[in-house]
């Protein structure tokens, strides 16, 4: 069995315990919400994008550590970035939690996913890997809404 | 209460899982509200008729058909007894409680209630008791008003009467899922009538660990499951009055529950068959009938006393080794509370800690155990919730409180 130290890492627990880009944003910018039907973890996540630029993300609710921490992990690596990357690294991120996979021919992208990384143990704790994506699959929803 | 000496290691012997470790460590199983674990009684019953004797009913003339019918209704019986039902012709089996109060809520629901009737519920209904009742909100826009909740998780009666005034029907909890509060049954059937409204009782939580008395309660309708009282899942019942079911249009349409067929339309069969379409679950109702036997062996008044000494003893264990780090909701008087722990710890996410615990293979759950408005009145998202059954004793107790020192540590709180 997997340690709880693959799961809790410290910078894991470093976001939970203060989470960057908790807040909100008035419109224009766009929002979207996201329940965990299992255990109740609820997040909203408010996107500005402008020319194509998510220009501003911010993050609410409330959640699990790893819901938490994946939120606020995801929203610093998504901050300023196109489009285009942020669905490269929302994929990237996917295939990482082993819920998305690369085609065969698919191109070799370049994404970096710097504190990120930590969230791999996730991938060991099937029961989890929904805490981890439910502020991805809220992102995708934002940016949705947004176009 | 009249209570016989129990040999609970016996007991806890009897449930194979129990014997199961996980990295050499034992299997402290505290989620037995959710689903509870079965004895080789009720796994030999089902195995056995599987083995040695399976076949339809109520439609073949073999013999071993005839037996298989046997049984069946057999099990009936046993459930009649066990909960002091007038008669076997009031216990339908259903696929759970939650089928049975959608069943009342579709079929007596919809023949009796119409634009602006009055379902009263409480606050602390799990979605089972509160979906079904919605649904007719949209399709017959009844309203429904709600019993409040006492500071120590109690149903607040004092509005009682003006909140019955002109309602229908008031469905309730017998025993709540989340606090564990044990509601005045009687009180309440009482009051519904007083006011000309019909009394159902969600009983899926109570059934498990209390004599039960249909009768006695004066209730119309209960329900409740058998995966929650030692028999498989897949198999619930529903009681009624027989007067109730007999005037009720019937449920699901299909074979069984049809006296006759024409190419005009049908008439339905007899009760109980009448809410009973279709092939039923004949190897889980056996299994339920193993089920009542084996705990009316050990007898129901044993088994509550057997979980209110529990409930003090792992109230207080966790009260003295945390202090104010640990909140349990609902009532302190285990008189008033069954066996149902949910809780907060030291701030951290119920999640987590049920991630924690299952590192020393202790089992509860962690969520908002299908009772999303009472979590928000509690102002919880989620909760963890150990609950425990005949199979366990202090020691599992202790587990727990040991568990959660490993969540202090992780989190450093």
């Amino acid at each position: 069995m997997p340690g709880l130290e693959d799961l809790y890492r410290e910078i894991i627990l470093d976001h939970y315990r203060t989470p960057r880009n908790r807040g909100e944003l008035a419109p224009p910018a766009v929002m979207a919400e996201g329940h965990n039907p299992l255990c109740g973890d609820e997040i909203t996540i408010y996107a500005q994008v402008e020319n194509g630029v998510l220009v501003d993300v911010k993050v609410s609710g409330q959640g699990c550590s790893i819901s938490q921490s994946s939120a606020s992990m995801m929203s610093q690596a998504v901050k300023g970035k196109s489009l285009g990357e942020i669905q490269a690294l929302i994929h990237r991120f996917k295939v990482m939690m082993s819920i998305e996979e690369d085609a065969d021919d698919a191109p070799v992208v370049e994404v970096k996913m710097g504190d990120l990384e930590a969230l791999q143990g996730v991938v060991k704790f099937p029961v989890r890997i929904k805490c981890a994506i439910l502020s991805w699959n809220t992102l995708l929803q934002a940016l949705e809404n947004a176009s | 209460m009249n209570t016989t000496r129990v040999d609970w290691a016996a007991v806890k012997a009897d449930f194979p899982v129990l014997q199961r470790t996980i990295d050499n460590q034992r299997l402290v199983y505290l989620d037995s509200a959710n689903t509870s674990q079965k004895p080789n009684a009720v796994i030999d019953a089902m195995t056995d008729f599987m083995r040695n004797g399976y076949a339809p009913i109520n439609r073949s003339a073999y013999r071993m058909a005839g037996e298989a019918t046997d049984l069946y209704e057999g099990a009936r019986s046993k459930v009649q007894r066990f909960i002091n039902a007038r008669s076997v012709n009031e216990v339908v089996f259903t696929k759970n409680a939650t089928e049975s109060i959608n069943l009342i809520a579709q079929t007596w629901g919809r023949a009796n209630l119409s634009k602006g009737d009055v379902v009263v519920l409480t606050h602390m209904e799990h979605h089972a008791n509160i979906v079904p009742w919605h649904m007719l909100v949209a399709e017959r826009e009844i309203e429904l008003r709600w019993i409040p909740l006492t500071e120590d998780g109690q149903l607040d009666l004092s509005n009682l009467s003006s909140l019955l005034d002109g309602a229908k029907v008031l469905s309730f909890t017998a025993m709540s899922n989340v606090l564990g509060t044990i509601t005045p049954v009687k009180q309440l059937c009482a009051a519904a009538h007083a006011a000309g409204a019909i009394a159902i009782v969600d009983a899926c939580q109570y059934v498990p660990h209390n004599v039960t008395d249909v009768q006695a309660w004066g209730a119309d309708f209960a329900t409740f499951s058998s995966h929650k009282m030692v028999g498989p899942s897949g198999v619930g019942v529903l009681w009624g009055r027989e007067e109730l079911l007999e005037a009720m249009p019937p449920f699901l349409g299909g074979g069984n529950m049809i006296a006759d067929v024409r190419l005009d339309g049908f008439t339905t069969a007899e009760l109980p068959s009448k809410f009973e379409a279709g092939t039923p679950p004949i190897v889980e109702v056996i299994g339920l009938g193993a089920a009542v036997d084996y705990l009316a062996n050990i007898g129901m008044a044993n088994i509550r006393q057997h979980e209110m000494n529990l409930t003090e003893y792992a109230l207080s264990t966790l009260s003295a080794r945390y202090g104010d780090d640990i909140v349990i909701h609902g009532p302190r008087n285990v008189e008033v509370r069954g066996a149902v722990l949910s809780f907060a710890f030291r701030g951290i996410h119920p999640h987590d800690i049920s991630q924690i615990l299952d590192e020393k293979n202790v089992c509860v759950r962690a969520g908002h155990h299908c009772a999303k408005p009472l979590m928000k009145l509690l102002g919880a998202n989620a909760t963890a919730r150990a609950s425990f059954y005949i199979y366990n004793d202090q020691t599992d107790a202790d587990a727990l409180a040991d568990a959660l020192d490993g969540a202090s540590d992780i989190f450093g709180v």
